[in-house]
């Protein structure tokens, strides 16, 4: 039932399609100010308009980091969830009120930051207060998404009561994983946000809690990045095979991966914190210890991938140690743009391993080293990935066809941003090394050779930042060309099969209690002691400072 | 559930590598004390001269033993005080002799701030109520920038101050 190519019915590819104009609009607007920035600090160029650099630099976290991020892998696993396992009337008008509420939400910091009313950057560390209506507008863009959460939970449920003694499909059930894993975490940001923020930014609450707010900002910031991910994964593990002609490698494999990412993302907060003063060094080595164990699922994703990949090109009669390799299709952009997002994972996982590293992270933290490090993986491997999957969806959705000009483009596409990141991301990660500093605007300190190299290297980010905007301009024409011009069609909707051999999937890989009781117990590990530290004690609150921002 | 024999040992050669990075890290940090910096002491942010280390008559760098050297540092959005010199006028740079030992401490009294010798393994976040330290030798001669790298409001890239190292 699942694998028949039928496009959707026009009133769910509607809804689909929301997300992505959002989603691109998204990557338009801040792709536009990640190029202002690199300019900026070039130290070549001024902003125009009196704009403040770090007004910039707050949209370019919000809207690419939080906004575009989360409204395609809403989107993207609305159309899994209908296509897998179906969307009912119902369920539908939910993901409308999911998406409205997110999308008010959105502009409602967006008007905030770009009034100059919130330059507090994508984390919103505190004492800085921002005007109430950034944090009300962020609690609306978490809300809304838990509503889509709950909606793709009652669509598995409905599925699972209508067959009765099946395995979800397996899409669905890598959709239901990342959405639980998604509110567990979210939990912490939202209560930071409603209990700590919200009444301390309108002035009810005197004084706020800098350490407890930035551990729960944590206890969520980490997750929040395998939020990113795990749609990437979701089509390296089933769609790409089917791209180039395959089989699924491995339907338990694939969920036993899925499983360990939710059980060893969320306990693992401290890492971002490990130069802090006021957490236990011992506590914060046991989450590096977690933050650690998905070493595993990567080199179980590493391996399925990389033996679908010859276990094909064999079953396609490619000869040699490395014919399969050679044969792959290069040509087919939906297969090439996530291909070079597989690749960058390398440097940047090997990135990761130092900067969770419990010593290693003090020659990095907070340099322009980190900055480097996630262009390499949100910004390549997942976008990568994510424009892979646009190539396809998008006409899908829109009853078109990526056409093979359509497709060139998209190639061209992916080495233009494949070269802009090397430039920018190397020279971020050097610069980082040699302690030069992130989210900070361009300036000359105290003058001296050191900061004379931090310069140079500004110099070449700029440059790597100018490629990259031009392939963010040549992404949102394809997207144009895909939703409104491109020769009408069928685009497939590709999904891998099971071999037909297949070994049964073990029961107890959907054993929801199990898992996400583990999950629990794993964060109540990690963070119950520490936590009770941190309050118990904890120093003389916070007032707020409105000054440093520019407020008044 | 089935595993490909190469991919058993695929993981069993991944997970020992694992096992022994851990022991590395945890042996460094336990045995040889090279936890990153925690000392969970607290300080009030509104009186942060209430703390001996941070009465203005005790901020920058004092020698306390041969060699050993202690550098007090008030953090505010967006200036460093390391105290003031003999004219009065505020001090932007600090000098040590190479190989010696020093210990910096500081505090802010507004804001989140950072505290990274560019060059040099002293990288610290220092936060409202919370006292940051950090001992190191000062191996390499040479001027090391100091900055903030923990942004701190918009004029954050001008808070820095040097640190030299002479031979």
């Amino acid at each position: 039932m699942m694998l028949k190519n039928y496009n959707f019915p026009k009133k769910d590819a509607r809804l689909y399609m929301s997300f992505m104009y959002v989603t691109f609009a998204s990557l338009l607007v801040g792709g536009l100010m990640g190029l202002l920035q690199t300019l900026s600090r070039s130290g070549e160029f001024q902003l125009p308009f009196g704009i403040n650099y770090y007004t910039i630099l707050t949209v370019h976290g919000v809207i690419l980091g939080l906004v575009l991020t989360t409204f395609f892998i809403v989107g993207f696993q609305f159309a899994l969830m209908g296509k897998t396992v179906g969307l009912s009337d119902k369920q539908r008008k939910w993901a409308w009120i999911a998406f409205w509420t997110m999308l008010v939400g959105t502009i409602m910091a967006a008007v905030t930051i770009l009034i100059g009313e919130a330059n507090v950057l994508y984390t919103f560390y505190a004492p800085l207060r921002a005007h109430p209506a950034f944090y009300i507008g962020l609690a609306l863009v978490i809300v809304g998404s838990w509503i889509a959460v709950f909606t793709n939970f009652r669509q598995l449920y409905v599925w699972k009561k209508a067959n009765p003694g099946q395995k979800s499909p397996l899409l669905a059930f890598m959709v239901v994983i990342n959405m639980a894993m998604w509110f567990i975490a979210s939990l912490g940001v939202a209560i930071s946000v409603l209990v700590l923020f919200i009444p301390w930014s309108l002035g009810y609450a005197a004084t706020i809690n800098v350490l407890l707010s930035r551990t729960l900002f944590w206890y969520f910031g980490h997750p929040l990045v395998y939020f990113w991910l795990l749609p990437a994964y979701m089509a390296w593990y089933a769609i790409i095979p089917k791209i180039i002609g395959g089989k699924l490698f491995s339907d338990s494999l694939a969920r036993m991966a899925f499983i360990l990412l939710l059980l060893f993302s969320i306990p693992v907060g401290f890492h971002h914190q490990l130069t802090e003063p006021g957490i236990d060094p011992t506590w914060k080595f046991i989450q590096v210890v977690l933050t650690f164990m998905v070493v595993i699922p990567s080199l179980m994703t590493a391996f399925s991938i990389f033996a679908t990949f010859e276990t094909t090109g064999r079953r396609l009669g490619h000869k040699g140690l490395f014919g399969w390799f050679k044969n792959l299709p290069w040509g087919d952009v939906r297969f090439f743009a996530p291909f070079v997002g597989m690749v960058a994972f390398i440097p940047g996982g090997a990135g990761g391993i130092v900067n969770a590293s419990h010593q290693m992270n003090s020659l990095i933290h907070n340099t322009i080293w980190v900055t480097g490090h996630f262009h390499l993986t949100i910004a390549t491997t997942v976008i990568l990935t994510y424009f892979g999957i646009a190539y396809w969806l998008v006409p899908h959705l829109t009853g078109r066809r990526l056409t093979p000009r359509l497709n060139k483009l998209g190639i061209i596409q992916t080495i233009i941003w494949t070269v802009g990141m090397t430039i920018m991301s190397t020279s971020m990660h050097i610069q980082g090394l040699l302690g030069g500093p992130r989210r900070s605007d361009f300036s000359n300190y105290a003058g001296g050779e050191q900061v004379q190299t931090w310069i140079s290297y500004q110099l070449a980010q700029a440059v790597g930042g100018t490629i990259l905007f031009i392939g963010i301009l040549l992404m949102i024409y394809i997207f144009i060309q895909l939703a409104f011009f491109a020769p009408k069609g069928v685009q497939e909707f590709p999904i891998a099969e099971e071999e037909v051999d297949a070994e049964p999937t073990p029961k107890i890989l959907e054993n929801w209690y199990l898992w996400i009781g583990i999950t629990i117990a794993l964060i109540l590990f990690a963070y119950t002691i520490p936590m009770i530290d941190i309050i118990k004690h904890s120093p003389p609150g916070s007032l707020p400072f409105d000054w440093p921002i520019g407020r008044s | 559930m089935h595993l490909h024999k190469f991919e058993k040992i695929w993981l069993v050669f991944g997970m020992a590598s694992l096992v022994l990075f851990l022991l590395i890290i945890g042996f460094a940090a336990f045995w040889k004390g090279t936890h990153p910096q925690s000392h969970i002491e607290t300080i009030d942010p509104q009186n942060v001269e209430a703390h001996e280390a941070f009465k203005p008559e005790n901020l920058g760098l004092r020698e306390v033993a041969d060699g050993k050297y202690t550098v007090n540092i008030v953090a505010s959005a967006f200036n460093y005080d390391f105290g003031t010199d003999a004219d009065g006028k505020a001090v932007k740079k600090i000098r040590v002799p190479k190989g010696s030992t020093v210990l910096f401490q500081i505090t802010t009294k507004d804001v989140v701030h950072g505290f990274q010798v560019a060059g040099t393994n002293v990288n610290m976040m220092v936060e409202p109520g919370h006292v940051s330290r950090l001992e190191t030798v000062m191996k390499n001669t040479g001027e090391f920038t100091v900055v903030c790298n923990e942004y701190c409001g918009v004029g954050h890239h001008q808070m820095f101050a040097t640190v030299e190292v002479y031979e």
